[in-house]
């Protein structure tokens, strides 16, 4: 018997499970593949708040910042950097949008700085010359995702956590979750699945969404910030099936360029696409010339929760008060881990939580027009 | 200053000011050759083999290969009769200083996508080097870069030199280095000359091998059953520690061998399954008898089926190319077998020289102590990625790259993956999956500009 089994070893249940155990609760995770196999190995590590217009989510991430901030320093060496995030634009006409944009994120706290072409190119010295202007959002930070989930896991099992890997979870119980050779008696179980969570508890409508990031040689100090181009706000909030693809482009500490990313909703296909990797070297090469003689090394897939109102998915199943759910993310899961866990922690023992978790109600799907899946 | 490890395109060490891979030549133009019936990649003993064999059989052949020239590590820059063959045929063309960045399904060389009825892998291999203080410095080489600059560019890696590992390639590494005018101050090899005793038949079967051998002997100094087990800089050049007598050796330059790692990245991106050699412990290729993979269409010979050398592999070559006539149907089941009897019969003597070899020079699989680099790309050092293993609970390779970084840099884990499944097994006391090592789905580094022109359609824009 413990009090809490968590299903899912990404960054969310990481962080739901070392949220709880600081609480003093008994946790036990469950993970159906090994250490950082699924999404969480394949991300980017953004922790963004420029990406994300006011509202629920925003709160969220900004709370979410408050707290990597905090959790930081007891993970030891994730790869923090607060390196701030830069939109840029190379169309004229887009300029009012993003300008707009980022008085209203403003209003909700994040701290913004609209850009001149030449200021945008004091920033980033190697930006394409056609880019006519941007905002910067130094709030937005990266991680090393996977070594912050791998931390995570490691601090709570300090607390008494244990981690089970290759253990999924195939049905879940008002009194805990079952195995497929033995079950766990637990008083609350969080559903951290991810992009795998729709099958456990009462069927939600979240699907895995496909990106592609490609990965360059070292190049030192080439790209400074987070940079992406304003479409990608589009494309994060859009529902289309077909793929679409935003340039995200950043350095690393280790010296390589990330370049992202791609959206398609084709379930779990793990074939490498020729298409995707060509759009994304075209973006890339589009924000910054100076990549087209510059090599990438490595290309992989992973699959974001995809919930169809682009909100994250937190709080008790409709069905079974016992079960919480604790995804939904899509592209946000690493930014919005910590309080995605904090926030079950103060469920799990009734403290009032820090957000307002009506928006992110999993009930919300039985209430709402039914959104057919993909 | 130009720094040297692999002399053959696979570490992205060999650096000069420009670039990493000073050791291959600069990527060539445009590629230009008819569609293919038959691609074979590598242009090796083994894949010159299989291109005489498809084309003799009436296929239209493309041979891919990174060299200025034909004839891969062994041949290089020798006037061979295969290469001349080769050369000569006219249904077979060859795209020099180009490799095959990705697979699957077509095959993607420079900017173009070949999509071949078949496809001979004739990928080869590399030196392998087990860890040890110091191999990273700058005069520590693989005994296969020792050589790849002897014999191609007529440059010794040093003026006293020691050469180090197993196997009877150092001995013909210490002869091409002679031969540039490097003093080689002698052969450390691990293993034991009375090991041979136990394999009197390899002896009788090839006593080619034996002339070829005291050939290379001739004049150097073979210090059997010792290690070089650390190198350290010392005054302008280096100095290792011989064990077990732990003596130092001053010298310029290092070469070091245990074996060969096959290169498999192409065969695993096409879906080939694999297995581990009990021989040696390299991932390779699993082929039946006429050399066909498990992928219909796709044959390989050579290191990548089995580390065997030279001799072997042109006979696997042969064999492999007459096979993908065969899967194109170009010849018939009596053709292909009355084609291949001979080239079979050579391949069961070679194989049994092979294994003996494999038994008398056993590959180490020891994990280095916790101070050495073990990725070389990423700077990771064995007690680095030991301690991680252990506060992570890190128990496969994928978490072990993510985590640690190690074999997420240039070279892939070509350098470090055998050594980084060694520790994790050490650590974990489980056999890790190694085809993680092996998933490469660039194949090579390969350029934005080149990946921009792919477009939508499965082709290129």
């Amino acid at each position: 018997m413990v009090d809490v089994a968590v299903v899912g070893a990404g960054i969310v249940g990481a962080a739901c499970a070392l949220a709880c155990a600081r609480r003093g609760l008994s946790v036990v995770v469950l993970e159906r593949g090994g250490l950082v196999a699924g999404t969480t190995g394949s991300g980017e590590g953004n922790l963004l708040v420029s990406d994300k217009p006011p509202g629920p989510e925003l709160d969220l991430a900004l709370l979410s910042l408050r707290l990597w901030r905090e959790w930081a320093p007891e993970l030891g060496d994730i790869e923090l950097e607060a390196k701030g995030g830069l939109i840029v634009t190379r169309s004229d006409a887009a300029l009012p949008a993003l300008s707009a944009a980022a008085r209203a994120q403003a209003v909700a706290g994040v701290l913004a700085e609209e850009l001149d072409a030449a200021a945008v190119r004091e920033r980033e010295p190697a930006i394409a010359p056609d880019v006519v202007g941007g905002v910067y959002y130094p709030q937005d930070m990266q991680v090393q995702p996977a070594r912050a989930a791998a931390a995570m896991l490691a601090a709570a099992r300090d607390l008494g956590a244990r981690v089970l890997l290759r253990t999924p979870a195939v049905a879940v119980r008002p009194d805990g979750v079952d195995t497929p050779t033995s079950s766990v008696t637990a008083r609350w179980v969080v559903n951290a699945a991810g992009a795998w969570a729709g099958s456990l508890g009462t069927a939600l409508p979240v699907a895995p969404r496909r990106g592609f990031v490609m990965v360059t040689e070292p190049v030192g100090r080439l790209i400074r910030h987070k940079v992406y181009s304003a479409e990608y706000l589009d494309n994060v909030a859009s529902d289309a099936a077909s793929m679409q693809t935003s340039t995200v482009v950043e350095g690393t500490p280790a010296g390589t360029v990330l370049i992202g990313a791609t959206r398609e909703l084709v379930g779990f296909d793990p074939a490498l696409s020729h298409d995707a990797v060509g759009a994304l070297a075209r973006g890339a090469i589009a924000l910054f010339p100076a990549l087209a003689g510059v090599r990438a090394i490595r290309v992989y897939r992973g699959y974001r929760p995809f919930a169809p109102d682009h909100l994250p998915v937190i709080g008790p199943d409709p069905g079974m008060p016992s079960l919480l759910h604790a995804h939904g993310h899509e592209g946000a899961g690493i930014g919005l881990a910590p309080a995605t866990g904090h926030l079950i922690a103060q469920s799990i023992v009734g403290e009032t939580p820090d957000l307002d978790l009506t928006p992110f109600d999993p009930a919300r799907f039985l209430t709402a027009t039914p959104t057919p899946l993909p | 200053m130009v720094s040297w490890f692999c002399g053959m395109g696979v570490c992205f060490a060999c650096a000069g000011p420009q670039s990493p891979r000073t050791c291959v030549p600069a990527p060539a133009g445009p590629v230009e050759c008819p569609e293919p019936d038959v691609v074979v990649v590598g242009a090796g003993p083994g894949g010159l083999s299989a291109a005489v064999g498809a084309a003799g059989s009436g296929a239209a052949v493309v041979v891919v290969d990174l060299g200025a020239r034909p004839g891969g590590q062994y041949l290089r820059a020798a006037r061979h009769p295969l290469i001349e063959r080769a050369e000569a045929h006219p249904r077979i063309t060859f795209v020099q200083g180009h490799e095959v960045w990705a697979a699957g399904p077509g095959l993607r060389v420079g900017d173009r996508e070949l999509r071949p009825r078949a496809v001979v892998l004739a990928t080869g291999g590399y030196d392998r080097v087990v860890p040890f203080p110091g191999w990273d410095l700058p005069g520590v080489v693989t005994a296969g870069g020792a050589q790849a600059l002897a014999k191609g560019q007529g440059v010794p890696i040093g003026r006293r030199v020691l050469v180090a590992g197993t196997g009877p390639f150092l001995l013909a590494v210490a002869a091409s280095l002679r031969e540039v005018g490097a003093e080689v101050v002698a052969v450390v090899e691990a293993s034991r000359l009375s090991r041979w005793l136990r394999h009197p038949r390899a002896v009788v079967g090839s006593p080619g091998r034996l002339v070829e051998a005291a050939r290379y002997l001739r004049g150097t100094a073979v210090w059997h059953g010792q290690r070089v087990t650390a190198v350290e800089r010392y005054g302008d050049g280096l100095r290792a520690l011989v064990s077990p007598k732990d003596r130092w050796v001053e010298v310029d330059a290092v070469c070091v061998g245990h074996g060969f790692t096959p290169s498999i990245e192409l065969a695993v991106a096409l879906g080939c399954d694999t297995r581990v050699d009990p021989r040696d412990g390299s991932l390779v290729v699993t082929v039946d008898d006429a050399q066909r993979s498990s992928v219909p269409g796709v044959l390989v010979a050579g290191e990548a089926t089995g580390v065997g050398g030279a001799a072997l592999a042109m006979a696997e070559g042969a064999i492999a190319g007459l096979a993908a006539a065969h899967h194109i149907g170009l010849i018939d089941d009596r053709a292909l077998a009355a084609a291949t009897a001979s080239h079979r019969r050579t391949r069961a003597r070679r194989l049994r020289f092979a294994n003996a070899l494999h038994a008398v020079y056993p590959a180490p699989d020891a994990v280095p102590p916790d101070g050495t680099v073990l990725c070389r790309c990423e700077r990771v050092t064995v007690g680095r990625a030991r301690a991680d293993i252990v506060r992570y609970g890190i128990d496969d390779v994928r978490a072990l790259k993510l985590l640690t970084r190690v074999g997420m840099g240039m070279c892939q884990g070509r350098m470090c993956g055998r050594t980084a499944l060694a520790l994790l097994r050490a650590e974990t006391g489980q056999v890790p999956d190694p085809v993680a090592f092996a998933r490469r789905p660039f194949a090579f580094p390969v350029p934005l500009r080149t990946l921009a022109s792919l477009d939508g359609k499965g082709g290129h824009a």
